[in-house]
């Protein structure tokens, strides 16, 4: 019998029988429920899960359980509970703004603990040191190198306030605290260590059949399986997709698999026996057969096909096109021809997929980490074949979801596995799942001819963009659609086509992933317009000023806005920066050359805009809201927040324009059960729609009281004593709330709204309303290229945002910090490879080192139909990113790298060739 | 000991262990042998140091040494992060045998050799000899590395260290190089010893470049030195991920330079000191 003997935060545990191979990850989650232990990857490659060990951060993951054998183990929960340097930390992270989704927080606040106490005050350079080992994908690390600088009593953080303050105040997340002390539950936090595993059975090959041997004697040789899921076990129909028209992925491949890591099988089993379950082991025979993994063997000629249904490898198309653009480059004084080429991008959240199902009161309640809860119900309902009362999603938290946890990942296996089994059951994909099965960004392959007149005015643009879209259809419609009408940039263009094509390969589905696509077409213009710029002389910056959008002058979709177009406000805003930059550029440059150093400081701009909502399509969101006898308003807020703030921002939009002085307010969900559809956490949407919806809600509620008081709508009411008062003018009405009756729900008032953007469908020619507001950036990169290596450094970044009107300043800034850090990562590391990189460690997302200040310059041009004017921004802040970058290399070092990521390998390949050519 | 003929499997920092652990493996006794104090530290004995087999990064960045081992110091802290410096130890980066082992290329630079303890007593290896190949070494069963050994090395010694990866922290990388200089009391190169990382299954040291180096002054190697593609043309690098074999042999010849100019000069500014130290 061997008894495991450690120290937890301080209080003596004894665990009996640990495994000797299990990890102190596994023990602390599992046999004494320390969830606030976040595991990210099992290898050392993110840090979520660090704990100290004798005061020393360690990966959690890392460590045998046999090893703390008598030594004292300390997780967040403990550093923060003994006051000191780990309280300091923790307030300091919320004030600071320095936790999104919550992921990683516990493991960065632990790491700072863990930071070596030499008395001496930490600089920046040592911080990053010490958080060099966790990775974050929401933040862009700045906001957290401030909190824990600042817990040390360097720097000062900007005030914020804690409870719901007015719109355009700094205010802390409403759900920091627990973020902080890793008590949010993510997907796979929820569930009880007794719960049943599932596992899957993956295919091996990109494209191959397969034959499921005999199940019967499988489960019974293996008594701890409980049962084998297979195609043949779903009772509905087994497919799912996010357009009724493109509803297209199995669950469980039938006969073909069509990308390495398709599931064909799960198997459920008691916990002991799946935590040695081999797949290896699992009764399947496979047939290879040659598989399309790139988008020239897809169109080729006798490419093999996925799809009957899409002939040619093409699941769709789009188009825009206005005027004559033949003509109109044939007139201009000059043109260029490029082609461009991006690669598959990993979403890399540091959660993986994860969830928790079971049967409560004959219904099934999937719990899992997702940005869409109504639409996950409703495929499970078709999966399942149950009618709408059969299925309840409850999103847990979510530990970044970026557009890749819209679609379904374990929410149908773990449906069907609590439905077979009628017992809990629970699935948290490994990384190396997570990264072979769920959606990517689409590589891009854009060829595109531009041109300007001699004045500098842009003259024709033709643009052709393919887009991999993997084995199925996921969200390839969404980005054919939204390509063209964004391809022209936020620039005037009278003569324009542009066209998009999404081609299937054999590659895991790529799918929504910040920008839709934008960010890929956004890199191939952008960096041409800087090339015309140069070509006629032009100063970039005043190149784009003199071609930018205004009110009142049309889109490429004939869509002309006459308030709300903020581009021209966001580059004057760039003005002092570029000029600073640049002259400071050049004068380093010179004295570099002197000395015989090979870095070389660039400076490039891109510019940006962002169309918030679907594409010309309905996007409704509705938000139900009620009052208590007691006094308390109650939003039911399904828009799921996955670390951008929405449960934050939509709680301030609310209770201002409930205007009830001192009326708590509690938020309810999300939940399908009780909170009604605020649609996907997509398209950059919810402030705006969701926003309007709540302030619509709040709006008639108000109505609602007001009309009882027999006051005016814009009545100042306040609570007091559970009474709701008419203040002001001497005015004494009051309603006793606790006098009213209680309907249903619970609730002295309630009401419900809906808000729909207004858009309209685009004609064959891409012609229309598709989006009723846009947002606008524009971003200065500056950069040192080491030329003898080819790596890049970000040295700064500055940022110009319109966003409407501001709700939170830390939120908006943490928008744009965290969509800098993934622009830079596709702009310089990220490729990944199906079948290759599979894992953290050669699939490289930016750390704490990689990203430099950003200076943030927020522009309040508001839109009508936003909330108080505000805009959407949430994809926004990552498409001038790589352009920008790609633009600083060539004023660096004079080359224009056209094949993403920048990779030293290409930078260095690229400077050779220049070299030679000159 | 015994242990180690059968089943048992050593473990220590477990950096590699664990992420190498799948779903279904079967895993035999696990002998954790970082609880032998006999195992760990850094000491100095007769003609050399020794480096106790558990010795982990952190240890090694907080222990005094001489100034010959600042390459190697400055590899402990590009050894992925905090969190693996803390459990990941010296004997484990050796026996893994990946190679990237940011440990082995200063190791090289250093002439390292490896202790290893047998069921009869004990024996030394030279460590190019012993990693043979990607993820392997001439360990046989029943044995157990003890140590690292460090020959003492010439008081005006410098070293370098470069890693060159595609991020700032937890990377692993496409190339590296660890150089150490010798100087005599003129300033001449007297030992050069240069190793490089992630180009060749093994990383390995580049005699015809230490050759080049020798008996130059290090002022000059400081003021200019070239390092040409036919000069690492030894190395056998791979493409990967990470870069293309064609990168790699260019970046390998750059950072030999930069990191023999490094060593180069650190080890003049040691001459300097000694000299200082011997007027006073």
């Amino acid at each position: 019998m061997n008894l495991l003997r450690f120290n937890l935060n301080g209080r003596e545990v004894k665990v009996a029988d640990v495994p000797a191979a299990e990890r102190l990850s596994e023990t602390l989650r599992e046999r004494l429920l320390r969830r606030e232990i976040k595991v990210g990857c099992n290898a050392g490659d993110c840090g979520a899960c660090t704990v100290l060990i004798n005061g020393d951060p360690v990966c959690a993951c890392l460590t045998l359980s046999h090893q703390v054998q008598q030594r004292d183990v300390a997780t967040i929960a403990g550093q923060v509970a003994q006051g000191g340097i780990g309280a300091r930390l923790a307030d300091s992270f919320l004030a600071g703004a320095a936790a999104q989704c919550g992921i990683c927080t516990p493991g960065m606040v632990v790491s700072a603990a863990g930071m070596p106490a030499n008395g001496a005050t930490p600089s920046e350079t040592d911080v990053k040191d010490a958080l060099g080992g966790v990775l974050c994908r929401c933040t862009g690390y700045r906001k957290i190198i401030d909190s824990v600088l600042h817990a040390h009593g360097v720097g000062d953080l900007p005030a914020s306030k804690s409870g719901i303050a007015p719109p355009g105040i700094r205010m802390n997340r409403v759900d920091g605290s627990r973020k902080i002390l890793g008590t949010d539950e993510f997907g796979d936090d929820i569930a009880p260590p007794e719960a049943l595993v599932v596992k899957i059975v993956r295919s091996p090959y990109a494209r191959a059949t397969f034959t499921i041997g005999d199940l019967d004697s499988y489960v019974k040789e293996n008594p701890g399986i409980s049962c084998v899921l297979t195609a043949r076990d779903i009772p509905g129909i087994n497919r799912f997709g996010v357009f009724p028209q493109f509803v297209d992925q199995p669950v469980f491949a039938e006969s073909e698999t069509r990308f390495v890591g398709e599931a064909v099988a799960a198997v459920v089993g008691n916990p002991e026996f799946m935590w040695w379950f081999d797949p290896n082991g699992f009764p399947v025979s496979w047939q290879e057969l040659p598989a399309v993994s790139n988008m020239d063997d897809a169109l080729a000629e006798n490419a093999a096909q996925l799809h009957d249904r899409y002939a040619g490898n093409t699941l769709c198309s789009g188009r825009v096109c206005t005027g004559d653009p033949a003509e109109a480059l044939e007139a201009a004084e000059i043109s260029i021809s490029r082609s461009f080429r991006t690669s598959f991008v990993e979403h890399a959240y540091i959660e993986p997929e994860a969830g928790f199902a079971c049967v409560k009161d004959g219904k099934l309640v999937v719990h899992a980490c997702t940005q869409a809860p109504h639409m996950d119900r409703d495929s499970l309902l078709d999966i399942l074949a149950l009618p709408e009362s059969g299925v309840v999603v409850v999103p847990t938290a979510v530990g970044g979801g970026f557009g890749s946890k819209l679609d379904l990942s374990v929410q149908p296996y773990l449906a069907l596995a609590a439905k077979v089994t009628d017992r809990p059951v629970r699935l948290c994909y490994s990384r190396t799942e997570s990264m072979q099965s769920t959606t990517k960004r689409h590589p891009a392959s854009i060829s595109l001819r531009i041109g300007a007149s001699a004045e500098g005015k842009l003259s024709g643009l033709e643009f052709r963009g393919l887009f991999d879209t993997g084995a199925y259809s996921s969200w390839g419609p969404a980005v054919t659609s939204r390509v063209p009408v964004h391809a022209s940039g936020p620039y005037e263009v009278r003569d324009y086509q542009a066209m998009s094509q999404a081609v299937l390969t054999n590659s895991a589905p790529s799918g929504a992933f910040r920008g839709f696509g934008v960010p890929q077409a956004s890199a191939a213009l952008e960096t041409a317009i800087d090339e015309l710029a140069q070509e006629l002389g032009i100063d970039a910056l005043e190149f784009r000023l003199r071609n930018c959008l205004d009110n009142g002058v049309p889109t490429v979709c004939g869509q002309v806005f006459s308030q709300g177009v903020g581009i021209r406000a966001c580059l004057q805003a760039l003005e002092s920066g570029w000029t600073k930059t640049r002259t400071e550029a050049f004068e380093l440059n010179v004295e570099r050359e002197s000395r015989g150093d090979p870095l070389r400081r660039g400076v490039g701009l891109a510019a940006a805009w962002y169309g918030c909502g679907n594409t010309a399509l309905p996007n409704p969101s509705t938000i139900r809201a009620g009052i208590r006898r007691d006094g308390a308003a109650v939003l039911h807020q399904g828009a799921v927040d996955i670390g951008q703030g929405s449960n934050t921002v939509i709680a301030q939009l609310f209770v201002d324009a409930l205007a009830i002085e001192n009326m708590e307010l509690e938020l309810a969900g999300a939940d399908t059960d009780i909170t009604p559809d605020a649609g996907k956490t997509s398209a950059s949407r919810q402030t705006y729609v969701s926003g309007n919806a709540a302030r619509m809600c709040a709006s008639s509620l108000r109505r609602q009281v007001a009309r009882s008081l027999n006051a005016g709508e814009d009545a100042a009411l306040s609570l007091d004593g559970g009474r709701i008062e008419v203040t002001g003018s001497g005015d004494r009405r009051s309603l006793d709330l606790a006098s009213l009756p209680v309907n249903e729900s619970g609730y002295v008032f309630d009401c419900q709204e809906t808000y729909n953007p207004p858009t309209t469908p685009l004609n064959e020619s891409g012609q229309g309303r598709p989006y009723a507001q846009f947002g606008y950036a524009a971003q200065i990169a500056v950069v040192d290229v080491d030329v003898g290596l080819g790596t890049v450094a970000a040295v700064q970044f500055i940022a110009a945002h319109d966003v409407g009107k501001i709700i939170n300043p830390s939120l908006v800034e943490g928008q744009i910090h965290g969509g800098i850090a993934q622009g830079l990562g596709m702009a310089l590391m990220e490729e990944f490879v199906p079948g290759v990189t599979n894992n953290l460690h050669d699939y490289l997302v930016p750390t704490i080192g990689d990203i430099p200040p950003i200076e943030t310059i927020l522009i309040e041009e508001p839109d009508i139909h936003g909330p108080l004017g505000a805009k959407g921004l949430g994809e926004h802040v990552l498409i001038p990113t790589a352009p920008a970058i790609l633009n600083a290399i060539h004023h660096a070092c004079g080359i224009r790298i056209r094949s993403l990521p920048a990779t030293p390998s290409r930078i260095l390949a690229a400077l050779k060739e220049t070299a030679i050519g000159s | 000991m015994s242990q180690l003929d059968g089943d048992g499997q050593v473990v220590a920092g477990c950096t590699d262990f664990l992420p190498g652990l799948r779903r279904g493996s079967r895993i035999g006794t696990l002998v954790d042998i970082t609880r032998i104090p006999e195992l760990r530290g850094i000491r100095i004995e007769m003609d050399h140091w020794r480096i106790g087999a558990t010795t982990t990064w952190t240890e090694l960045i907080k222990h005094p040494l001489p100034k010959a081992f600042e390459g190697l110091k400055l590899a402990a802290r590009e050894v992925g992060s905090v969190q693996i410096q803390n459990s990941g130890t010296i004997a484990g980066n050796i026996c893994n045998a990946s190679p990237a082992a940011d440990g082995v290329p200063p190791l090289l630079a250093l002439d390292a050799k490896v202790e290893v303890c047998t069921p009869a007593g004990s024996r030394v290896v030279d460590l190019e000899d012993f990693i043979t190949g990607v993820r392997r070494i001439a360990l046989k069963p029943g044995e157990l590395v003890s140590a690292i050994l460090v020959p003492s090395v010439a008081e005006s010694t410098g070293s370098s260290f470069l890693k060159l990866g595609s991020r700032k922290y937890l990377v692993i990388s496409i190339a590296m190089v660890s150089a150490a200089i010798s100087v005599d009391r003129s300033g001449t190169i007297t030992d050069a010893r240069i190793a490089v990382g992630s180009c060749s299954p093994v990383a390995t040291r580049m005699p015809e470049l230490e050759k080049a180096l020798n008996g130059r002054q290090a002022r000059s190697v400081v003021d200019r030195l070239e390092v040409t593609v036919d000069q690492v043309a030894s190395l056998a690098p791979i493409k990967d991920v990470r870069g293309s074999a064609e990168y790699r042999i260019h970046a390998a010849a750059e950072l030999c330079r930069r990191a023999a100019i490094q060593a180069a000069g650190r080890a003049t500014c040691e001459l300097a000191s000694t000299d200082a130290e011997t007027a006073e």
